[in-house]
């Protein structure tokens, strides 16, 4: 069976690869291009250059700091699970996006995906490609689009955690990005995307990250089953790297935000600003409602009301004001709170780190209080929202998202079900109960003597 | 009772400022904005992405310093520390917006700045020519709230283990408000009456370390030792995190020195230069103190020498050369190595995690050492230090450091009884046997089993 | 020849150390352990959600004596560890069969001591 999983890959890839690799002589051709013409690269300032390639390495610091904040909630027989899961991630996706994920998500076209001129890059240099960004490398923006398309597979890991297959792990996220991840960033990011037509606003991926892996991880969590053991939860094995985590996610959000002004400019600046104000108050919000219904304030709450706060604020932070962000951020972990910790034991749905009650809880509200909140105030370039006297920003906020929610459920169950008819997709119930880290990788993370 | 109490403080504290100034609010960003308009040109994009990335370095300080100072203390309090970094994370940061930004930096001549900044109001994204010509006013602001967040978090040390958190919330509140508003307002804000006097004080080490220092040695000496402490040392819990935690803080604290300088410019170079080679020497005197007195060089010696070499060239760091900034690394582990091994347990004072010890007195021989080894060789815009011919500057420093410790101190003193008084700061001795983990927020740090 | 297994507060560790030494015990072995009695435990809050009834972290100790020091290692560990509140832990005696003292081979009283 692993084998299938491996056959697939190379399929994948090595398809691709020969795709692209009769094209890269031409390529090699094509390069000069810029060159031929003026040879100049001017239209690129060395300032919002460097801050775009600084953003694009936070973002990429994103997704090890996912990794550790995943991995202090586990068991600590499944912690290497975690952390190996998202470093694959970071690998593959890596490869998937220079190879044809960038020309699918943004070569611009009507379709279901974007073109496949870009395919292997082909044409994607170093001098701007405007539509894009004016200022700065298309090739740049290429790789600071690549980090979103890793940490977003990357999210889903936390609702079947301690109980996926890994090869299973690694079909599921190749497909997943290829027919989840980049049509839907196409039509929210790409041009000719047709979200993007209608007038959707999705400053740093509250629709095409945060809501998309957040109802993907829903779907997973439902069918792939609960955990061994049942409703009894399974307690963080080391809060202190779930900390760390925050901090480096906290960190690279900057990147994540900010840098999709795609320039040191003031948008960035409000970003930056913003996306501070919203994590704040929402790890503040959900302190005060840990204090006040379960008498003492926690550090997992705190920091997941501040991961809920940064998710939040993504869609909105280049439209929304310092106040709009405190108001989001309070609000976001109420409803993110209500979500966990009423809402999911409820249900019975085992969400192991609680993606669908953080990310897309907080992505949905996020996606929506950017139709409220947003000002031309602020972001000249940007809509009003509907407390700024434009109802009709709400309502496509909310079509966007619905659109969303339903592609990627739909999607993601269809790929999801055919994984699991091919190889299955949960471990055996004796490998479940020995741990992740023994049985699918043939190690352990922690030594008790020596 | 005391829940339902911190939770009004708090409400009021917020609340009420956040009323006054969503009245002013939208309109105020408004005309923020058509300032930037006019002014656009002026920010200079290279400058922004410097200031952008360094103030998303010295919020990352926060994160390392939790982690320096988790691994310093017991097991069952490591979640308390971690708790306490980011509560003042997210409490400091909407401080700071709402009031804190306006209390420090509004222009006046007063105890605290003026009040016309409060919510932001004015505070746009065109620059604010007297603070930082070339970035915008707003980016200049969110710099100034991360050294705002980490003095707070630095006091935590002295009293780790033993304080009540919600008594620590409402002194994080107050200390913000009462001694580090007004003690930044008068060194570096405008009309600040110690930065009219003359004192230098490039990147915080009166207003951050002497300040914060100063208020722990306090704390410490008044909240009394912490049980155990008569009959055994308690031992760092887990020394990598101490490590993992110096390394952070080293990385941000480029951002803290060389963004100080609010432009990439040579004075950035020189801050950068300076703060690498202080913390390097630093750390090796460190290590060869504890050769001599203690036989080996020891790996929390180091770290410890590391973070007092940085403390040290924080005010100097834009006004000396590397040189001088070799003596200043050189002389402040020895200063700190006596303060920690001699002082403190002569006079019996538990300051658990030397705050005092580093920070205060590396701060206070870094202030000094700005008025020996200042050169306008280095900084035009500086002044001369006793060394360049300019006695005066010695003794200018020498005042501005006996002010704030002085008025921290007496500030802190005041805070911290009229909290004791109404709410008792220390936990009962019951929970501090348990741990603050357990106790504080009902969770604990690892699990033993599974 | 006794085994005495002590189930102690982490924190008393410590004291009860202290007193066995001054009744010159001297060889221990100590384990972090898990467990609860009637304390059953504090409540612990993961995002909102209860766990009650959680274990504890204790400390067991194992000390191999002769007869004539039973008494005054149960004392000692009483006198470091009593607090008088639930949760104090417990102490168990055992009869020990052999004990051999692998680097001489010694077998028997002298091997313990």
């Amino acid at each position: 069976m692993k084998k299938i999983a491996v056959l697939i890959m190379v399929v994948i890839f090595v398809g691709c690869a020969f795709l692209v690799f009769g094209q890269d002589g031409r390529e090699a051709v094509g390069q000069p291009h810029p060159a031929g013409q003026t040879r100049s690269l001017h239209g690129i300032d060395t300032g919002d250059t460097s801050w775009v390639l600084i953003s694009t390495a936070l973002v990429m610091f994103m997704t090890p700091g996912l990794a550790f904040f995943y991995g202090g909630m586990v068991g600590r027989k499944n912690v290497l699970g975690i952390l190996m899961q998202c470093i694959v991630v970071l690998c593959v996706i890596s490869i998937q996006w220079v190879l044809y994920g960038y020309s699918l998500s943004f070569g611009p076209a009507r379709g279901f995906w974007g073109g496949l001129q870009w395919i292997g890059l082909k044409g994607v240099g170093f001098t701007p490609y405007a539509d894009y960004a004016a200022t700065i490398p298309h090739q740049l923006f290429m790789a600071f689009q690549m980090m979103f398309a890793i940490i977003t597979p990357a999210l889903i890991i936390g609702a079947f955690a301690e109980r996926m297959k890994f090869s299973a792990f690694v079909v599921f996220t190749i497909l997943w990005a290829t027919f989840v991840y980049d049509p839907v960033c196409h039509w929210v990011w790409g041009a000719g995307g047709w979200l993007k037509e209608l007038g959707a606003i999705d400053f740093a991926g509250g629709i095409v990250v945060h809501i998309n892996a957040g109802i993907a991880a829903l779907m997973t969590a439902i069918f792939i089953g609960k955990r061994n053991g049942g409703s009894k939860a399974i307690l963080p094995h080391n809060l202190p790297f779930t900390i760390l985590g925050t901090g480096l996610l906290w960190f690279g959000w900057f990147g994540f935000n900010a840098g999709s002004s795609l320039g040191a400019n003031a948008v960035a600046v409000n970003a930056f600003v913003v996306t501070n104000t919203a994590g704040a108050a929402a790890g503040l919000s959900w302190a005060l409602l840990d204090w006040i219904f379960n008498r003492k304030p926690t550090v997992l709450g705190t920091v997941t009301g501040a991961v809920g706060g940064l998710a939040a604020i993504t869609p909105a932070a280049g439209y929304v004001s310092a106040f709009s962000a405190i108001i989001i951020g309070v609000l976001v972990s109420v409803f993110c709170y209500v979500a966990v910790s009423v809402i999911k034991p409820r249900f019975g749905y085992d969400d192991a780190l609680d993606v669908f009650g953080v990310h897309c809880v907080g992505g949905i509200w996020g996606t929506l209080a950017a139709g409220l909140f947003a000002s031309k105030a602020i972001n000249p370039a940007g809509p009003d929202g509907l407390f700024f006297g434009n109802p009709k920003q709400f309502l496509i906020q909310a079509i966007a998202a619905a659109v969303t929610i339903a592609y990627s459920f739909a999607a993601s169950f269809i790929i999801y079900k055919v994984i699991d008819i091919v190889m299955k997709v949960r471990v055996k119930e004796k490998d479940e109960i020995v741990g992740l880290d023994l049985t699918q990788h043939h190690e352990n993370a922690y030594t008790i003597l020596e | 009772m005391k829940r339902f109490l911190v939770v009004l403080v708090l409400f009021f504290l917020f609340a009420m400022p956040a009323g006054v100034v969503y009245a002013q609010g939208e309109s105020g960003q408004g005309t923020g904005q058509a300032a930037a308009a006019q002014a656009v040109p002026a920010v200079d994009t290279g400058d922004t992405a410097w200031l952008i990335v360094a103030t998303a370095l010295v919020m990352l300080m926060t994160p390392g310093l939790a982690f320096f100072y988790g691994g310093m203390v017991g097991k069952k309090n490591v979640l308390g520390i971690l708790m306490q970094c980011f509560t003042i994370l997210c409490l400091v940061s909407v401080q700071w917006v709402l009031f804190g930004y306006s209390l420090s930096f509004g222009p006046g001549k007063g105890f605290w700045g003026g009040f016309e900044w409060l919510g932001l109001k004015g505070v746009g994204l065109a620059p604010y020519a007297d603070y930082a010509a070339t970035i915008p006013h707003q980016l200049f602001m969110a710099f100034q709230m991360m050294f705002a967040i980490i003095t707070p978090a630095l006091i935590i040390g002295a009293f780790a283990e033993r304080m009540k958190f919600s008594a620590f919330v409402l002194f994080t509140i107050l200390w913000a408000t009462f001694v580090y508003d007004p003690v930044c307002h008068w060194v570096w804000g405008i009309g600040g009456w110690l930065r009219e006097l003359g004192a230098l004080d490039f990147a915080g080490g009166t207003v951050v370390h002497i300040n914060a220092g100063i208020a722990a040695f306090m704390t410490a000496i008044f909240i009394g030792k912490r049980k155990g402490t008569n009959s055994h040392s308690i031992l760092p819990h887990n020394l990598p995190f101490t490590i993992l935690g110096t390394a952070l803080l080293w990385f941000g604290w480029f951002g803290f020195n060389a963004g100080s300088s609010l432009g990439a410019n040579g004075i950035a170079v020189n801050a950068f230069v300076v703060t690498n080679t202080a913390a390097a020497t630093a750390g090796m005197t460190w290590a060869l103190l504890d050769w001599i007195f203690n036989k080996k060089p020891t790996m929390l010696g180091m770290a410890t020498g590391a973070v007092a070499g940085l403390v040290a060239i924080t005010p100097a760091a834009g006004f000396v050369s590397a040189v001088s900034s070799i003596l200043i690394g050189i002389f402040v582990s020895i200063f700190c190595y006596f303060a920690v091994a001699y002082i403190k347990p002569k006079f019996g004072y538990d300051d658990a995690l030397d705050v005092f010890g580093v920070h205060c007195v590396g701060g206070i021989w870094g202030a000094l050492a700005t008025g020996l080894f200042a050169s306008k060789a280095v900084n035009p815009a500086g002044a001369d230090g006793l060394f360049f011919g300019n006695p005066k500057q010695f003794l200018i420093q020498l005042i501005a450091t006996a002010v704030t410790v002085a008025y921290s101190f007496v500030a802190s003193f005041i805070i911290y009884k009229v909290i004791d008084i109404v709410i008792k700061v220390r936990v009962k001795e019951k929970d501090e046997i348990v741990g603050l983990d357990l106790t504080q927020h009902h969770e604990k740090a690892y699990t033993i089993l599974e | 020849m006794k085994l005495i297994i002590a189930i102690i507060q982490p924190d008393r560790l410590e004291s009860v150390k202290q007193e066995l030494y001054k009744e010159d015990v001297n060889l221990i072995t100590v384990n972090e352990v898990l467990g609860h009695g009637r304390q059953m435990g504090v409540a612990e809050v993961y995002r909102g959600i209860k766990e009650m009834g959680n274990l504890l972290r204790k400390i067991r100790l194992e000390i191999a004596v002769n007869e004539d020091y039973v008494e005054k290692t149960i004392r000692a560990i009483i006198k470091g560890a009593q607090t008088g509140e639930t949760g104090d832990g417990k102490i168990f005696v055992l009869d020990l069969v052999e004990c051999v003292r692998i680097r001489t081979e010694e077998r028997g009283g002298v091997a313990i001591g």
